[in-house]
Parts: structure tokens; C-alpha cells; sequence
């Protein structure tokens, strides 16, 4: 009986770890150590293929510091991260006003919304760099109608490169933003859009004075998700300027992301160590837009 | 080669093949087309190598053995993957392609791939062009890791109907007398562009093929010398072919295409462009991109400056291969004059086994997508003139640097008074 009441016992105080332990193993294989490892990299003087070519410290650091590729890189980054996703938040949340509202076919409507969502983005990326080409481009075909005669090189100019992978970016992460706005949009009373009808207000108002507030957190929410895709932003502008080279993000780079020069620097530059320094330092400004997002996130809970 | 010659190196890759057989042998169990006992060989390729029919020949003979092919399209892609496989010692497969530009890369780290010279190389080297037979052997001329399989002789194609429309000749040879040197080439092309009166259509394709094709003309070095130093700016030849491609940009001769880019590609379907340096294994390539309805319309003329060189390929097997045997053996039969003859029949390759260049397959061959153009003699006259060209371990981030300086400088996006300099800085931040 004693032997089985401490059995019981130790199984009672261990079982929770183990039932909780999957988690931090896998973490600690595919995060942590990665994480500590780049770290380590960073330090070094590291080739892709040769491999450690010595300890060199906070070199790869102070490098970093003052590389004008990173720096205009960064900026692109936020450019783009800035270009895509106000005009994306704006529009999800009249977006999921409209779907809430009492629609012919809503289920359709709000099925619709996510289909550009699960368009695989290679696609998305062919199909949008087509659609800005030079050339034979649909965009400049129809500016072309409306007498602008002068093609626009969409991927020569910064703002016209950002332009056009902003709007990828927007037509592929509206609709899911929407949704979500819409799930935290049902959970709003509706005695308090009835209490604002009775006292006069005007749709407009209805929107501004209730929707928009009662749905605070989860719009924070929403530009915490979109800020870590936004920041680690590869794909789209990596597929809008096809070729030789894309990685290089246009000839000036101009639409080049911070992601993108992690890549080019580890893989067509060979140097890992390098590379390895980006990509912490790319880690390290996430946590920040991550904090700023959270003290936001703070204040709005006191202000409820 | 006279008749001796040649029965003496057929008797000597009989003796290769049968020494490899004995070794094979030698290993008991195993013999006898792996005993029963199924292998699959992966193959990884980029691009089109045109192996199909050599693989079903390949697996007759060696019953048991499969082979699957996996072939990416985009080379850059290619290589980046190619490199994180060989780096981190995963199965990049058990036969692997290495382009030109990436061998010097792979040379550093020799002991991840097998040593050829451990089977037979020694004695099968010499039937390279000497530049090939080196170019994939380390400097102390121990290692050997990959095996030759095209060069990318170049020659010029065109199109003769748009030649005609601008008032040029269309022939072939006389299209060739147009441009003996790069600056007839340029005053040919702004005669193109006077004549054909159409802002849409241009006379070359994109400035930095044709920089490339020049550079790769102008000597054995080009960024690195062999000592792996960056000599961008004391080396004339780099200078000379930027200032060339430059004079095309002012002439606006170029349809400012990025090479490989999707509107290039368009651009073969759209007619944007009316020559273009053209190595053996760009035929294909036209081909498939401008289809059908242009056939007859592109034909090719030797290339100015007389010869030179974009692209090849070498046969290579990772340690990582657990079918080391077979898989040897498949790209010595891929690399051999048979092998290199079915992929020049499918995809237009050029040998580097010059044995072939005087065979009358390939002396005689003619392309009919061209115009019948005698695509044999053209390519191998290109090939013939070839100079080995050494490349430095980081001459694929100082190419793409150059590169972009000269696509920004050609799309207006930077002036061309500091152009130059600009790729000087960007080249020296490529090459740490």
C-alpha cells in the first residue's frame, strides 16, 4: 500500500511535466537551439561550404552596422510592411461590416473572402508579376486605355515595386483578417447597436463609435500577425522580380527584403556567418515590433 | 584523329570499362547487375539535359538498376539547394549536376563528393577538352569530382525575318561578316534599329548575355585572378566588355529583358528582340519558349570576337550516395562519346569530347527549327576557340553584383556616368 501511495504520489507531482514536456522538446530542438546556434554562427567568420574560418566576435556585427544593402533593405522591409498593411487593416474591417451585415448568399460572401488565402503563393506570385510586366502587363495595358502612354516599369521604381507586392501582400491577407475581424465583430451586443439606432445614430457613426472600439483588441491582434509576415516578408517580392538573380530584389535593390538579403548573403554570397548576424538582428527587431505591440495591447485593456 | 588514333582510345575505354567492371567484380556479392537486389539512382539536374532515351539504354544494360530524374528549372534555385544538401551532408542524390559558375565552389570541399581519379579518371581525362578535364580537378590535382558532360560554345542567333525587315542580310554567312568584332556588332545593330522603325522590337535581348558573352572572351581571368584576388579594376577585359555593353545601352539596342525572367521569356513568343548570344544549349531553349510558329524564322551566325563560352556542366557523385557503384558508372556512360552525342541529338549540348567534332554526326548535324543551320560545325567552331577561363570561388556574387549595376544602369534607374564605379563597390562587398 505505501509503495503504491508514493508511486501515486511522484506519478501526481511528475505526470503534469510529461504531459507538458512535448512541447519544450520540440522547442528546444526547432527553436532554441537553432536560435542559439545562428547566434554562435554569427561570431564566426563562417563559410557555407568551407565551413568555421575563425572566431572573429562582434565583427560581423559592427559590419552589419554600418551596410547600407542592410540598411536599405530594412527600410523596404517596413516600407512595404507599412504600405500593405494599413490599407489591409482599413479594408478587412469594412470588409467583415459588410459580411456581418444581412448579405444575399453570406455564407458564399464569407467563403469568397478566404479563397485568396489558400491560392499557393508561388502562383499568386507568377500570376501578379505577369500582371506588372513592363510590357505586355495587364496594369499597363489598361493605364495605356486611360492615356497614360508612358509604360510604367513596375519593378525599376521603388514606390512602383512596393506598390505592386503590397497588393499581393493585401490580396492574399484581407480576406483572412476579415474573417477574423468578423468572428470578434459577432460577439458584439447587439443591444448596443439597437440602444445607437433608437438614439439616431447614423450607420457611419454605429461604426466608428461601437464597431471599431469593441473590436480594439483583436485589431491588435491582427497587426501582431501582420507584422511578423510583413517583417519576414520573402516570398512575394522574391517571385515579382523573376529571373536571374532575383534575390537581389530588383537592380538597385529596391524591392529587396531584409529576408531576402539574409538568403542572398548565406547562399549566393557563401557567407553563413554573416547571414547568421542578419537574421538575429532580424529576430531581435521583431521583439521589438512585437513589445510595442504588446504595451499597445496594455493600454487599451485599461482603457476598457 | 586517324584511324590508329581512334582504335587505340576505343581499346583504352574498353580497358577503363573492363578494369571498373574487375573492380566491380572484386567486391563478390554484389556483382552481376547488383545481384537481384533493386537501386534506384537519383538524378539531379537543373534545366533540360536531354537524358531520357540515355537512361532507358542505361537501365537495359543494367537490369535492377531505376533511375529517377528530378530536374529544377530555375538554376539559381539549383544552386542554392545543391549547396545546403553538399554543406549539411544530406542526399542531394546519387548523381548531381554542377554548373560552370558553382565548380570552383565545390572544389573547396572536394572530400564531400567521390574522387573520380580513385576510378578511372586518369586514364579517360585526356579525351576532354583540356579545360573541362581541369575545371572540376583541385589545384594540387589529387581530386576529381565531377565529370564533363557540354560546353556552351557559343555561337549568335537571329531572326531572319526581322533582318529582312530592317534592310540586313539574312544569310547566314553574310549575316556573320557583319559582325567580325563586337563594334561591327554594334554598328550592325544600330543599322537594325534605323531600318526596322518599330520602338518595340530591339536588337539584342538584354545587355548583361551579351557582356558576359565578351567577358568570357577576353582572357583566362576575369574578376579573380588565381590567387583568388578581386582584379576588377586592373583587368582590362572586365573593363573592355562593360564599356561595350554600355555602348549598346546609349545605342539603345537592348529590349532590357532580364535574363530567364518571365518577360524574356515573352519576349522570344512577342518577337521583342532579334539576336541573341547564343551557346549550344540555348537552341533548346529557344525553342521551347518561342514555339512552333517560329520555326525557320531564327537562324545562327558565328559570334563576334570568334568563339567563347557561357555555361557547361559536370557530372558529379555526393558521398551522401549510397549507390556510389552504379551511380559512377551512369554518369562515366552519361559523360562518354554516347552519352554526349544523345543529349547534343535531343537537347542541342555540345560535347566536350572533341573526339566527336570530327565525326560526321556532328559535323554534319543540322538544326531544322534553325533554318537547317549547320548547328555542328557553328558550335564546334566556337568550342574549338575556346580558352579556359579561371573563375574565382566567389565569382557567382561578383557576376550577379556586376550584373545588377548594369541592369539598373540599363533600365535608367542609374546613371551611367557611375555605373562603373558602382560595380567596382558592389563587386568588392561581393567578394568578402
Amino acid at each position: 500500500m505505501r509503495i503504491r501511495d508514493r508511486f501515486a504520489k511522484t506519478e501526481a507531482r511528475v505526470a503534469p511535466y510529461a504531459f507538458v514536456s512535448p512541447f519544450f522538446i520540440i522547442f528546444a530542438i526547432f527553436g532554441l537551439f537553432p536560435l542559439i546556434y545562428t547566434a554562435w554562427v554569427s561570431l564566426h567568420d563562417w563559410s557555407l561550404l568551407a565551413g568555421d574560418q575563425g572566431f572573429v566576435g562582434l565583427d560581423n556585427y559592427r559590419e552589419l552596422m554600418h551596410d547600407a544593402d542592410f540598411w536599405r533593405a530594412l527600410t523596404n522591409t517596413v516600407g512595404i510592411f507599412l504600405m500593405a498593411t494599413i490599407p489591409q487593416l482599413i479594408l478587412a474591417t469594412v470588409l467583415a461590416q459588410v459580411l456581418n451585415s444581412r448579405l444575399r448568399g453570406r455564407t458564399f460572401w464569407r467563403m469568397g473572402v478566404l479563397l485568396p488565402n489558400v491560392t499557393s503563393v508561388a502562383a499568386v506570385g507568377i500570376i501578379f508579376g505577369l500582371i506588372f510586366a513592363r510590357d505586355y502587363g495587364i496594369v499597363n495595358w489598361a493605364l495605356g486605355h486611360v492615356g497614360l502612354d508612358n509604360p510604367i516599369d513596375w519593378q525599376g521604381h521603388r514606390w512602383s515595386s512596393w506598390l505592386a507586392i503590397s497588393v499581393m501582400v493585401d490580396w492574399r491577407w484581407t480576406g483572412y483578417n476579415a474573417l477574423i475581424l468578423l468572428a470578434s465583430l459577432q460577439s458584439v451586443p447587439k443591444e448596443l447597436y439597437e440602444a445607437a439606432r433608437i438614439d439616431g445614430a447614423s450607420a457611419w457613426r454605429q461604426f466608428w463609435s461601437i464597431t471599431v472600439p469593441m473590436l480594439r483588441p483583436t485589431i491588435i491582434f491582427v497587426t501582431i500577425v501582420a507584422t511578423i509576415g510583413g517583417i519576414q516578408l520573402f516570398t512575394e517580392p522574391l517571385l515579382f522580380g523573376s529571373g536571374v538573380n532575383a534575390i537581389a530584389g530588383g537592380t538597385t535593390g529596391q524591392f529587396q527584403t531584409v529576408a531576402m538579403y539574409l538568403v542572398q548573403q548565406a547562399f549566393t554570397g557563401q557567407r553563413f556567418g554573416y547571414a547568421s548576424t542578419v537574421a538575429w538582428v532580424l529576430f531581435l527587431l521583431i521583439a521589438v515590433f512585437a513589445a510595442i505591440n504588446v504595451v499597445l495591447l496594455r493600454r487599451i485593456k485599461s482603457v476598457n | 584523329m586517324n584511324r590508329t588514333q581512334r582504335i587505340a582510345a576505343a581499346a583504352a575505354s574498353a580497358l577503363v570499362v573492363g578494369v571498373l567492371a574487375a573492380g566491380c567484380g572484386g567486391s563478390g556479392s554484389d556483382s552481376e547487375g547488383s545481384g537481384g537486389k533493386d537501386v534506384t539512382l537519383r538524378v539531379n539536374l537543373f534545366g533540360q539535359f536531354g537524358y531520357k532515351d540515355l537512361y532507358k539504354q542505361f537501365e537495359a544494360d543494367h537490369p535492377g538498376v531505376k533511375i529517377v530524374e528530378t530536374a529544377e528549372g530555375d538554376l539559381g534555385k539549383y544552386n542554392t539547394k545543391l549547396s545546403q544538401q553538399i554543406a549539411a551532408n544530406a542526399s542531394a542524390g546519387d548523381v548531381v549536376a554542377i554548373e560552370e559558375g558553382q565548380t570552383v565552389n565545390f572544389l573547396q570541399i572536394p572530400d564531400k563528393f567521390v574522387n573520380l581519379q580513385d576510378h578511372g579518371y586518369n586514364e579517360i581525362k585526356d579525351q576532354y577538352l583540356p579545360y573541362v578535364a581541369n575545371a572540376a580537378t583541385t589545384a594540387d590535382g589529387k581530386t576529381t569530382i565531377g565529370l564533363g558532360t557540354d560546353v556552351g560554345g557559343l555561337a549568335m542567333c537571329y531572326r531572319r525575318d526581322l533582318f529582312e525587315k530592317a534592310g540586313l542580310p539574312t544569310d547566314r554567312d553574310e549575316v556573320a561578316k557583319l559582325w567580325p568584332t563586337w563594334d561591327d556588332f554594334i554598328a550592325t545593330g544600330e543599322k537594325f534599329q534605323a531600318g526596322i522603325k518599330n520602338d518595340k522590337i530591339h536588337f539584342i535581348d538584354a545587355a548583361t548575355n551579351v557582356y558576359n558573352s565578351i567577358l568570357m572572351q577576353g582572357g583566362d581571368e576575369t574578376y579573380f585572378d588565381r590567387d583568388n584576388k578581386l582584379v576588377v579594376e586592373s583587368n582590362p577585359a572586365v573593363k573592355n566588355a562593360w564599356d561595350l555593353a554600355n555602348t549598346m545601352i546609349d545605342d539603345k539596342l537592348t529590349a532590357k529583358l532580364a535574363a530567364f525572367s518571365d518577360e524574356w521569356n515573352a519576349g522570344f513568343k512577342n518577337g521583342s528582340f532579334a539576336t541573341i548570344a547564343c551557346p549550344a544549349w540555348m537552341t533548346g531553349y529557344i525553342k521551347g519558349q518561342a514555339g512552333d510558329s517560329f520555326a525557320g524564322k531564327w537562324d545562327i551566325a558565328t559570334v563576334p570576337g570568334g568563339g567563347g563560352n557561357w555555361g557547361g556542366s559536370w557530372l558529379a557523385v555526393p558521398k551522401t550516395s549510397k549507390h556510389q557503384k552504379e551511380a559512377i558508372e551512369l554518369i562515366k556512360f552519361l559523360s562518354s562519346e554516347k552519352g554526349q552525342m544523345g543529349a547534343f541529338k535531343s537537347e542541342g549540348r555540345l560535347p566536350s569530347l572533341p573526339a566527336l567534332y570530327d565525326t560526321p554526326e556532328l559535323k554534319d548535324a543540322k538544326n531544322a527549327y534553325f533554318n537547317d543551320a549547320p548547328i555542328g560545325q557553328l558550335f564546334v567552331a566556337g568550342a574549338k576557340n575556346l580558352k579556359p577561363v579561371y573563375l574565382g570561388a566567389k565569382n557567382v556574387p561578383v557576376r550577379d553584383a556586376f550584373e545588377n549595376v548594369l541592369r539598373a544602369v540599363e533600365s535608367g534607374d542609374r546613371s551611367q556616368s557611375d555605373g562603373w564605379e558602382a560595380a567596382v563597390k558592389a563587386a568588392e562587398k561581393a567578394a568578402k
